[in-house]
């Protein structure tokens, strides 16, 4: 029996069923949206505009429950990067990846209760949950309330660089949902990290 | 040097065609102004005053709302050069006018415009058939002439090349609101009593936002090539209401609203949306063709990447 470790608590787990259960739809939504087409519809535009915007509303309270837990708890310690060395440990945490986790060698960065990320996860948390998804909420909530935009920037509609920037930012978040649930099959069995974000323990390699 | 001086006199002989097209002169003094004062004295004012020839008073009084004109919106107008009198009757000059003249024949714009070689470019044949196929032709019969939604006191062209898309919907969603937004008016011609327009659109995610952004003929008319303006207005089983025929890469509005400004465009794929990225933004219509092959690699390069590193996984 392989050694479990308690990673991730209860307000945490809550909050990540949501925010991926909501990404799903909004994205499902989206793309609905941008490619649209009267003889092909993926979901039937009126219904993909009103899912898009309740799931929307959803997810942005529920980043609310994030903030809060990581602000109160010590959750939101994980999220604190050090520049120093940061570099040097991301290549090898990279090189970890191409190389050493064929060869079956030990991680370098081996999660622990006081290191739950390694630093490319890490990395890529933060860029995640402080840059991409305020930035998809605040032009989300913009486009909900479109009186609120500059109406023009340089003679572009403002609504448009809003969506544009709307867009752009989903298909990112879109690209790491799929990098973040792949590299979550990398654990102890290729579910075990699926089942520790549901129960609460990691399984320790 | 002289070159040069040939070279301004021929730019300046190749400008001039644009002016010389305009039928209306807008520049100039407006030929019957000393004429027209006589009737504006009265009927631009809300008070007008006369003296009552039995009494020798100076009467004040109420002119009817109705009545009551801008002369700076007419001199600004295509009829700014007309007389009062070339189309009403002259027995108009004298005060107080005469009850008959309440019941003179009023002319349609056909009376003037039809089949005229100088007015060709705008159709005035096509759209009286076309009006005459409208709900408007059709429900109301006489009552709804041209004058309904055209005041020929103050019509201007409601759509021109120069005009921003923003300003073309206000105008014309105006022309539709007078009657469709205003009980009082509408009541002319109907006893029907409507629901308010943001009612009867309430399933319209952002109708405000619609409302700016697009016209009402959009969705409640049968768009002709030849027609700037389409005139055909449809019953409301008719209109538009299926999101995509505008919500899509080939949005109805390339053949309505935004047809003026792409004319010369539509062919052309990459600029096909350049009028719509500029003034506003349709959801699923504006497409950003650099933007979508590039999302599409990304993600491509993405998946090929996750799949490599599968296959590693399992034969290592
Ligand atoms: C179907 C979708 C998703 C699945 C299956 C999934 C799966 C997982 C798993 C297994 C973990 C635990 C392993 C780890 O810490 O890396 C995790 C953690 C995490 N996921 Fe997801 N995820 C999904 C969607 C998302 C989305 C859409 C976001 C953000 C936009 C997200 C953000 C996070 C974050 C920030 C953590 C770390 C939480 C913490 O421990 O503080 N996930 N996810």
């Amino acid at each position: 029996m392989a050694e479990k470790i308690y990673l991730y608590p209860v307000w945490l787990r809550i909050w990540h069923a949501i925010n991926a259960l909501m990404f799903l739809v909004l994205i499902a939504t989206g793309i609905s949206m941008q490619y649209s087409h009267p003889d092909a519809p993926l979901i039937r535009f009126d219904r993909a505009v009103s899912w898009h915007n309740i799931a929307g509303i959803i997810v942005s309270l529920n980043y609310l429950i994030f903030l809060m837990g990581n602000l109160i708890t010590k959750n939101g310690s994980f999220y604190k990067i050090k520049l120093k060395g940061l570099i040097k440990s991301l290549i090898k945490q990279f090189d970890y990846y191409l190389r050493g986790l064929f060869k079956r060698e030990p991680a370098p960065f081996p999660i622990s209760e006081e290191r739950k990320f390694n630093p490319l996860q890490k990395v890529t948390y933060v860029g995640t949950m402080y840059v991409l998804v305020p930035i998809i909420i605040i032009t989300g909530l913009a486009l909900l309330f479109p009186e609120t935009i500059v109406s023009k920037v340089f003679n572009y509609s403002g609504i448009y660089l809003t969506a544009l920037l709307h867009g752009t930012v989903g298909f990112l978040l879109s690209v790491f949902l799929v990098i973040h649930v792949y590299f979550s099959t990398i654990g102890a069995s290729p579910s075990s990290n699926f089942k520790g974000m549901i129960n609460g323990w990691h399984e320790k390699h | 040097m002289k070159r040069l001086y040939i070279f301004i006199i021929s730019l300046f002989i190749i400008s001039l065609p644009s002016y010389s097209q305009m039928l209306v002169d807008f520049e100039g003094e407006p030929a019957a102004f000393e004429d027209n004062q006589h009737c504006f004295d009265c009927h631009s004012k809300k008070i007008y005053t006369y003296e009552n020839e039995y009494t020798g008073r100076i009467e004040r009084k109420a002119m009817n709302p109705n009545f009551i004109l801008n002369p700076d919106k007419f001199y600004l107008g295509v009829h700014r050069h007309f007389s009062c009198t070339d189309c009403h009757s002259p027995d108009y000059e004298t005060f107080p006018h005469q009850a008959e003249l309440r019941l003179e024949e009023m002319y349609s714009c056909l009376d003037c415009h039809g089949g005229d070689p100088t007015y060709e470019q705008y159709h005035f044949e096509l759209i009286e058939d076309e009006f005459g196929k409208s709900v408007h032709a059709n429900r109301h019969d006489e009552h709804f002439s041209c004058w309904s939604c055209h005041d020929p006191h103050s019509y201007s062209a409601l759509t021109r090349r120069d005009m921003k898309i923003s300003e073309i919907v206000r105008q014309h969603n105006n022309t539709c609101a007078s009657c469709h937004d205003n009980p009082d008016r509408f009541q002319l011609i109907s006893d029907s009593l409507k629901r308010p327009l943001h009612q009867i659109h309430d399933f319209l995610p952002n109708y405000k936002l619609h409302f700016n952004a697009v016209r009402c003929i959009e969705c409640h008319s049968s768009p002709t090539d030849t027609l700037w303006v389409a005139h055909n207005i449809l019953s409301k089983d008719l209109a538009v209401k299926n999101c995509v025929e505008c919500h899509s890469a080939n949005t109805l509005l390339m053949s309505s609203l935004y047809k003026y400004q792409n004319i010369e465009l539509r062919r052309s794929r990459g600029t096909l949306n350049a009028m719509l990225i500029n003034e506003s933004y349709v959801i699923g219509a504006n497409r950003n063709i650099y933007l979508n092959i590039g999302s599409l690699v990304i993600f491509g390069l993405t998946l090929l990447g996750v799949l490599v590193h599968i296959i590693f996984r399992i034969i290592k």
